[in-house]
């Protein structure tokens, strides 16, 4: 088991390097030099200025010079400068990376906590009117643009009702636990809606699948009723796919919900990304994108021990 | 629960209005990337530290250069302004201004010449990294009368020569010693990005007091700001990049505000003011963007300016304005704004006249084709592309419109639309377009056009892209003009000298004027005192005279 993880961990970190040159070559290839928009905006701006300012902005070498120069920094903990916020990128990344952590993770608990049950529910009675209905509300979750629907809670509950805010982390000058927890109710209500119907219909489908299988009939045999037979043998069955599912999900844990963090006005690692990579601002995007791609590789690698936990016929290294 | 939300949302309706009143909360939809003053030129940036310091000099109202920091501004009639005549030939001036007396930065030390002779040093070091030197290097030389005056000497003598805007004063006590520690990472470590609550970095009626990256800034009373006290006690600038969330934010009471300068786009502002129009005050200010259409005057068809102005008659621009804009954004007549002294009305213009178009072009050798769209004698069709910003549902819109009213004429419009960061860097600045471009300029008042009409400035392998003459023309009687224009002094004479730019630009269309961009600024109705510019001296400039109605 060590020995497998040791290699996939080699492994991953030789795709992360590989990972890292290709967003490096793809954002440095990208066209549209942020000093070329400089030139084109600003009607008094010189050649020379041009010039002088890639020299400044260290954008006059070759682009696998200033590859080497960002690894060699990058592993020395120097994550560079942001030309976007004009401070260093690790002092930028600390705030909305807690705040992505805490609403993906939120919005994964909170989806999970709510589909599983719900799926128990709809599996129990195949083709019944809840198991309809709960299946058109996951279809709908899962349908609705996010953008659409964000707007839409924002209207009901912070315009109309007036009940909860509209947009941010907190309110400002209370960064207070009370004050985040406001703020983060209607970005999750939005991501879980989201969310749910596509962890609703997996866990469905993998309840269904076992439900037909003979150490159900068995547990049925013994006397269990029809509903702890599905939740104490059918679920933990049930639930290897959906690990497959939820461990793709945590991949993106740091990479935030762009549409959601633009319409709540919500500081998360989603808009960052997308900010960074529009305006050129290699540091801040290489940070954020290899951040994230980092997570994604070790979600794998727990999702391989987490199937070989879940499942004892998975044996690595035997 | 229900009545625990209950009491909620009356408490948050009972403490709303007092809260308001003596903070103002204003909704943007960008964030400032530096607070520096020198350091990159954003919109959002100038809003904010429009409120927290101020230039020498800047436009007023009026469109007239005007004192901020200054007591008087230099002129040849009150004697602070001189010729130079040098002995190479060149003519210089020398100006001087006294900077005001009671002036303090936030830490109470004096606004002095030390300031300005800093902003000179640091804006001229080749690794700052201001965007544009020129501002610094034109300056020849500073002589100091004392802590509060000063005597500049520029380089060249130009009509607007005693408008130094640019020549912002950067706190020496505290930033001196970080610029010469390093100045090529002075750009890094400025208090304006790494402390910015540093009291001392602002002169304003308002100082930093918190910075949310990304997220809000929160602005207080500058106890030591020498003109009149702000009415607010506390400015918080909170950021919301989508706008129909903005939008939201403001209707929820979140905000109060959201200013021309940085909020809603036209059209969502209308549909707003249909909606809400009763609960807010919706002012539409005529700024100077101008809309245009630029083509690349080295394809065939845009060489004749018979085919210039056959394009130009065939669009209905006051139709396109109403149906789009409800009539919110004038149309233009040449790239001088009607609110600019020099504008002139007495120009050729362009009504949709459809028979005359095809008078035009037929006279210009393009014949109606079998397919509709018209042809000249070697078989070449009247097509050509027609780009923008990909993603601007505005200009996206005019796209359309513009290209259902050439093909009552016989022209094909084929809309190809590119990222602005595609459209800016390559298409343009590179001249890789082949049709047609629509994009605006920005200017200030009384703005030369000289790197956007003269010849020396087509972008070209041989002057490195230099220039934003993006459409290659070539005119020596426009070349002769801007010369002249440049180096009058006298009001009368230049006043002669636009009135003959506008009639060419008119009559030449060396580009297509379209409209005049409007900024709609939306105010609660007990706010008071906001005047908008129309310019880039943003509103803010007058924060202190902002107040809350009797």
């Amino acid at each position: 088991m060590l020995d497998h993880l040791l290699r996939r961990a080699g492994e991953a970190v030789l795709a992360w390097l590989i990972v890292s040159v290709l967003v490096f070559t793809l954002v440095g290839l990208m066209p549209g030099d942020p000093l070329d928009l400089l030139l084109s905006a600003d009607p008094d701006i010189t050649t020379e200025d041009v010039e002088r300012l890639r020299t400044v902005y260290g954008l006059d070498t070759p682009l696998w010079e200033r590859y080497l120069a960002w690894l060699a920094g990058a592993l020395g903990g120097d994550l560079g400068f942001s030309r976007l916020y004009a401070q260093p990128v690790t002092s930028i990344l600390a705030a909305p990376l807690l705040n992505t952590l805490i609403l993906m993770g939120a919005s994964l608990v909170v989806g999970l906590a709510i589909a599983v049950p719900l799926a128990v529910a709809a599996a129990r009675h195949p083709g019944s009117p809840l198991d309809v209905g709960l299946n058109l509300v996951a279809f709908a979750g899962f349908s609705l643009p996010s953008f659409w629907l964000a707007l839409l809670v924002i209207l009901l509950f912070a315009v109309e009702l007036g009940w909860l805010p509209a947009g941010g982390v907190h309110a400002v000058g209370d960064p207070s636990l009370g004050s985040r927890l406001l703020h983060l109710v209607l970005p999750l209500l939005t991501l879980s809606l989201l969310t749910v119907g596509t962890y609703l219909r997996f866990a469905r489908g993998a309840l269904l699948e076992v439900i037909g299988e003979d150490f159900m009939r068995t547990a049925r045999a013994k006397g269990l009723s029809r509903l702890g037979a599905l939740v104490r043998h059918a679920l933990p069955n049930a639930l290897l796919p959906l690990v497959t599912i939820v461990a793709l999900n945590l991949g993106t844990l740091l990479s935030g919900a762009l549409v959601v963090e633009v319409v709540f006005a919500y500081r998360g690692m989603g808009k960052l990304t997308y900010d960074a990579i529009l305006a050129n601002d290699f540091n801040l995007a290489m940070a954020a994108l290899l951040l994230a791609t980092a997570l994604t590789l070790a979600c794998n690698i727990l999702a391989d021990v987490a199937y070989g936990w879940l499942d004892p016929r998975i044996r690595y290294g035997d | 629960m229900l009545r625990l939300l209950g009491l909620l949302a009356l408490t948050l309706a009972l403490t709303a209005p007092a809260l308001a009143r003596d903070t103002l909360r204003i909704g943007l939809t960008q964030f400032p990337s530096t607070l520096h003053p020198s350091i990159d030129s954003m919109l959002a940036k100038t809003y904010v530290l429009g409120m927290t310091t101020r230039p020498i000099t800047g436009f007023d109202h009026g469109w007239e250069v005007t004192c901020f920091l200054c007591t008087e501004l230099p002129t040849f009639e009150n004697g602070l302004a001189e010729r130079v005549e040098r002995s190479d030939g060149s003519v210089g001036v020398r100006l001087r201004y006294d900077l005001q007396p009671d002036a303090r930065w936030g830490d109470g030390t004096p606004v002095t010449t030390d300031d300005v002779l800093f902003a000179w040093r640091f804006g001229r070091h080749p690794e700052s990294g201001v965007p544009s030197r020129e501002v610094y290097t034109d300056i020849v030389d500073i002589e100091v009368h004392g802590p509060k005056s000063f005597t500049l000497e520029l380089q060249d003598l130009e009509y607007q020569y005693n408008a130094i805007n640019d020549l912002q004063p950067l706190p020496a006590h505290l930033e001196a010693a970080v610029f010469d520690a390093a100045p090529a990472a002075y750009r890094n470590r400025t208090l304006f990005d790494t402390a910015p609550t540093t009291p001392g970095l602002w002169l304003g009626p308002y100082r930093v007091i918190e910075v949310a990256t990304g997220s809000h800034i929160v602005l207080e009373r500058n106890p030591e700001w020498y003109g009149r006290t702000p009415a607010f006690d506390r400015i918080v600038i909170e950021v919301v990049e989508n706008t129909p969330a903005l939008e939201a934010t403001l209707l929820a009471g979140e905000i109060d505000m959201i200013p021309g300068e940085g909020g809603l786009p036209i059209d969502q502002a209308i549909a707003f003011e249909e909606r809400h129009g009763d609960r807010f005050q919706i002012v539409y200010e005529p700024s100077l963007f101008y809309e245009h259409l630029e083509a690349n005057l080295d394809n065939p068809i845009f060489q004749d300016v018979r085919v210039r102005q056959a394009l130009l008659y065939a669009i209905d621009r006051e139709a396109l304005t109403t149906q789009l804009f409800a009539g919110r954004q004038p149309v233009a007549a040449t790239k001088v704004h009607p609110l600019d002294w020099v504008h002139i009305d007495d120009v050729k213009t362009y009504t949709r006249d459809l028979e005359r178009a095809r008078a035009l072009l037929e006279a210009a050798g393009w014949q109606p084709g079998p397919d509709g769209v018209r042809v000249d004698a070697d078989g070449l069709r009247l097509s050509f592309e027609l780009s923008t910003t990909a993603g601007n549902r505005t200009r996206e819109l005019v796209q359309q419109f513009l290209q259902a009213q050439w093909a009552d004429v016989g022209v094909e419009a084929v809309i190809r639309n590119f990222p602005p960061r595609i459209l800016f860097a390559e298409q343009l600045s590179r001249r890789q377009f082949t049709g047609m471009a629509l994009f605006a300029w920005l200017s200030a008042p009384e703005h030369l056009p000289k790197t956007i009409f003269h010849s020396t400035m087509i972008p070209s392998e041989a002057n490195a892209w230099s220039g934003q003459n993006y459409k290659g023309y070539a005119n020596p009687r426009m070349d002769a003009l801007i010369e002249a224009i440049e180096v009058e002094l006298d009001r009368e004479a230049r006043a002669e000298l636009w009135a003959e730019l506008q009639r060419l630009h008119a009559e030449d269309l060396p580009d297509f004027p379209l409209f005049f961009r409007a900024n709609a600024h939306i105010w609660p109705k007990w706010l008071g005192g906001v005047r908008p510019t129309g310019h880039l001296d943003v509103s803010t400039l007058w924060v202190e005279e902002w107040h809350v109605k009797d």
